[in-house]
């Protein structure tokens, strides 16, 4: 083990050496970051306002058919959302799920009978502050992670609005009775007028009131969160991270063929050390060139874009498990290639076929559905799906299906590479 | 004095090339042993096979009692190796370079930090430590090449052609170094070179390699008496002109045992140089071909090899 951990440090000494190694694991991913939040407006505008996706489609079933019910439709086919989501009201709800389903669309929103009138009582109605207020119903596609959390994001800000100004309302109406400034026989007609102003605020902040909110989303086909905003940086971020940590890895496998012809290979084997213990340290050596990478360039876009990447045992266990899966892609490709530059070619073509199947560059919901299911194949896909999860909130506990499928690649190509490298008999000759 | 190795019939294949064709040898404990050959003859595969890099096709060899094929970790213990290329980690420093490969030997704490000062001094270093190597002179790469090799004093030590492409200078210095290492330490070393001038000056025994074989062994007087009192007449021509005319009425002279041509040059395997160069001159002459140098070699390992295999050390 001692050897194993002497290798490892060593290759980790040399990586971090390589000026150009340097660029290409720290600077450009830094950078590509960089420049994609510009171009999508990230740092000229509030987090969450550019997504960088678009005409995300949603189907909503309207049967309130009141105010509010009128007043989500409208906001989610409003022209501001008109370049982002593709929103559609329809009637049959099955034909509606079945859509969401068979991965047609990105969700179904289902907007209950009665929703207005559990925020806001008919004309004459009691108010009962006591009541269960309606739930607006979100059928989400597990399988488009992001323009679900999208369209949840837009649905919880909406209903964010319509807490903030009940609340209000209902404040108001109280102080002035307390107060004496508002006879109880006009309480009543204070509270529609207050209605009425209510329901035509367009542009109101945040509600401070969102922790004690009643109203709820209740979201089906993905974890219930709280109350999270979906910020572009952190798709982006994540996604450059992944593709060029399959650069580090395949810069890793590199210097295995390198060693090879600058014959320090050959003089490791004539010490008192075992080929298993020097593929091994290689292996090892190459693991933690890109823990470190990802390590720093979280750390880094947490400090610079002040991007929050989510719970740190989640995060902690995906900077692991991601750089397993992708240095079984760095080692099987060393195992295949005869010299240091096929490990750079092969490598290169494989990290920009992998950024972009496995969504670093587009969102994986935006391509064709068999393109979805190669993207399985590609570190990328699954890290990005856990990368997505923690930014939505989620904790180590939902990471289950990203971890194992980290897990499981991984430990296929490790077999698969080491089996490789035993019939390379060229190596030592 | 006890063979500390002893290579019995061994043979290495790389499918259908045979590299070294069943040699035999012994080098006893203390000596210098040459393995003198050119270019493709088989040395660096023999030192590969012996420095268990890979095991032979057939035969075995045994190192300090240790066989290469079924103790090969026994006898990395005992050995160091100096590659014919510079193995070494350019972005390192030398002394990580020499903590490293320290450390892969089983050398730690104040041992490894000891031995590494003792090899910094001894290959002149000590001032370039804390330089990484890529900023080193081709002599310095070759000094620090040899260091790492000594760092946990091996009992036997390969040395496989140490002053490839180097200056006269360092090449001075690694030679008085290999002597050094033999006379003081009373190291062992299996040196392999084509460069005769290497063998001459150091070797104890020379073993003489060709195609794979073990063509001759012995130590140089051993050598130069199978060949006689010959002495070797090298006549060197103009780059425009071929010599190979006139070696048909050179072979037919009396007194010249054998003639080789090589490039401008002819060497020719005589008696007595003395008493025949006239006449070879007058051959010259008569065919109009100019003679730019003359020279008389006394008999040699250079002779003994163009005796044996009808070629220069240098084809």
């Amino acid at each position: 083990m001692r050897k194993i951990l002497l290798i490892a440090a060593k290759d980790l000494r040399l990586a971090f050496r390589d000026r150009a190694a340097i660029i290409l694991m720290l600077a450009a991913p830094f950078l590509l970051t960089l420049g994609m939040a510009l171009v999508t407006g990230r740092l000229t505008s509030p987090a969450g306002q550019s997504s960088g996706l678009s005409n995300i489609p949603v189907l909503v079933i309207n049967r309130d058919g009141e105010s509010l019910g009128n007043a989500l439709v409208d906001t989610l086919q409003s022209a501001e959302l008109d370049e982002l989501l593709d929103a559609r009201v329809v009637e049959d709800e099955e034909a509606a799920r079945r859509a969401v389903d068979e991965d047609q669309v990105a969700g179904l929103v289902i907007i209950p009978a009665g929703f207005t009138r559990s925020v806001i009582p008919a004309q004459g109605g009691a108010i009962d502050i006591a009541a269960e207020p309606v739930k607006i119903q979100f059928y989400a596609n597990p399988a488009r992670p992001n323009s679900s959390a999208i369209i949840e994001t837009i649905l919880r800000e909406f209903i964010s609005r319509v807490e903030e100004g009940r609340v209000m309302g209902m404040v108001s109406v109280f102080q002035m009775l307390t107060s004496g400034v508002l006879p109880p026989a006009e309480a009543q007609a204070y509270g529609d007028e207050m209605r009425q102003l209510f329901q035509s605020a367009q542009d109101e902040e945040l509600s401070a009131f969102e922790e004690t909110s009643t109203l709820t989303l209740k979201v089906i086909g993905a974890p219930e969160e709280e109350s999270v905003r979906f910020d572009v940086m952190a798709y982006m971020a994540p996604g450059m991270a992944l593709l060029f940590l399959m650069f580090t890895v395949t810069y890793g496998g590199r210097s295995f063929l390198a060693e090879r012809r600058q014959r320090t290979l050959q003089r490791m084997l004539t010490t008192p050390t075992g080929i298993a213990q020097v593929l091994a340290g290689k292996m090892f050596g190459t693991y933690l060139s890109g823990v470190l990478q990802l390590v720093v360039l979280i750390g880094g876009s947490s400090l610079l874009f002040n991007l929050r990447w989510g719970d740190f045992w989640g995060v902690a266990a995906l900077i692991l498990l991601a750089t397993f899966a992708a240095t079984g892609w760095g080692m099987l490709i060393t195992a295949f290639a005869r010299t240091p530059v096929q490990v750079s070619t092969y490598g290169s073509a494989i990290m920009l076929v992998f950024g972009i199947m496995g969504g670093s560059f587009i969102d994986l919901s935006m391509l064709p559905a068999f393109v979805r299911i190669l993207s399985r194949i590609t570190p990328n896909a699954w890290g990005l799906d856990g990368f997505t999860i923690l930014g939505l909130g989620g904790t180590l506990a939902d990471l289950g299906r990203p971890l194992v499928g980290l897990s499981v690649m991984g430990s296929l190509l490790f077999v698969l590479a080491v089996l490789l490298f035993s019939r390379r008999r060229d190596l030592v000759q | 004095m006890n063979p500390i190795l002893q290579v019995n019939q061994l043979v290495k294949r790389y499918g259908d090339l045979t590299a070294v064709k069943g040699i035999s040898f012994e080098v006893q404990e203390g000596e210098i042993f040459s393995l003198l050959g050119p270019n493709g003859a088989g040395k660096t595969t023999t030192i590969s096979v012996l420095s268990t890099l890979f095991p032979p096709s057939e035969g075995d060899a045994l190192i300090a009692g240790h066989s290469v094929v079924r103790g090969p970790y026994a006898v990395r213990r005992v050995i160091g190796i100096v590659p014919q290329e510079i193995a070494l980690y350019e972005d390192l420093t030398a002394r990580e370079n020499l903590q490293f490969w320290g450390q892969l030997y089983g050398l730690s704490g104040r041992e490894l930090k000891e031995r590494c000062e003792e090899v910094l001094e001894q290959t002149g270093l000590q001032e370039k430590a804390n330089q990484r190597v890529k900023t080193f002179s081709g002599g310095m790469k070759r000094r620090l090449n040899i260091g790492v090799g000594l760092l946990h004093r091996p009992r036997l030590l390969f040395m496989d052609e140490p002053t490839v492409g180097i200056d006269p200078q360092s090449r001075r210095a690694i030679l008085d170094t290999v002597k050094d290492l033999n006379r003081q330490a009373g190291m062992t070393i299996l040196y392999t070179t084509h460069y005769m001038e290497e063998a001459q000056e150091l070797s104890h025994r020379v073993g003489i390699i060709d195609h794979g074989e073990m063509i001759a062994i012995g130590t140089q007087a051993e050598l130069v008496k199978r060949i006689g009192q010959r002495e070797t007449l090298v006549l060197q021509f103009g780059e425009d002109q071929s010599a190979a005319a006139i070696i048909p009425q050179l072979e037919a002279m009396s007194g010249v045992q054998q003639v080789i041509a090589e490039n401008h040059s002819l060497q020719v395997l005589v008696n007595d140089a003395e008493e025949i160069l006239p006449a070879v001159i007058q051959v010259c002459t008569a065919e109009n071909l100019k003679v730019r140098t003359i020279q008389i070699q006394e008999p040699n390992l250079e002779a003994v090899f163009l005796q044996l295999t009808g070629r220069a050390l240098r084809d």
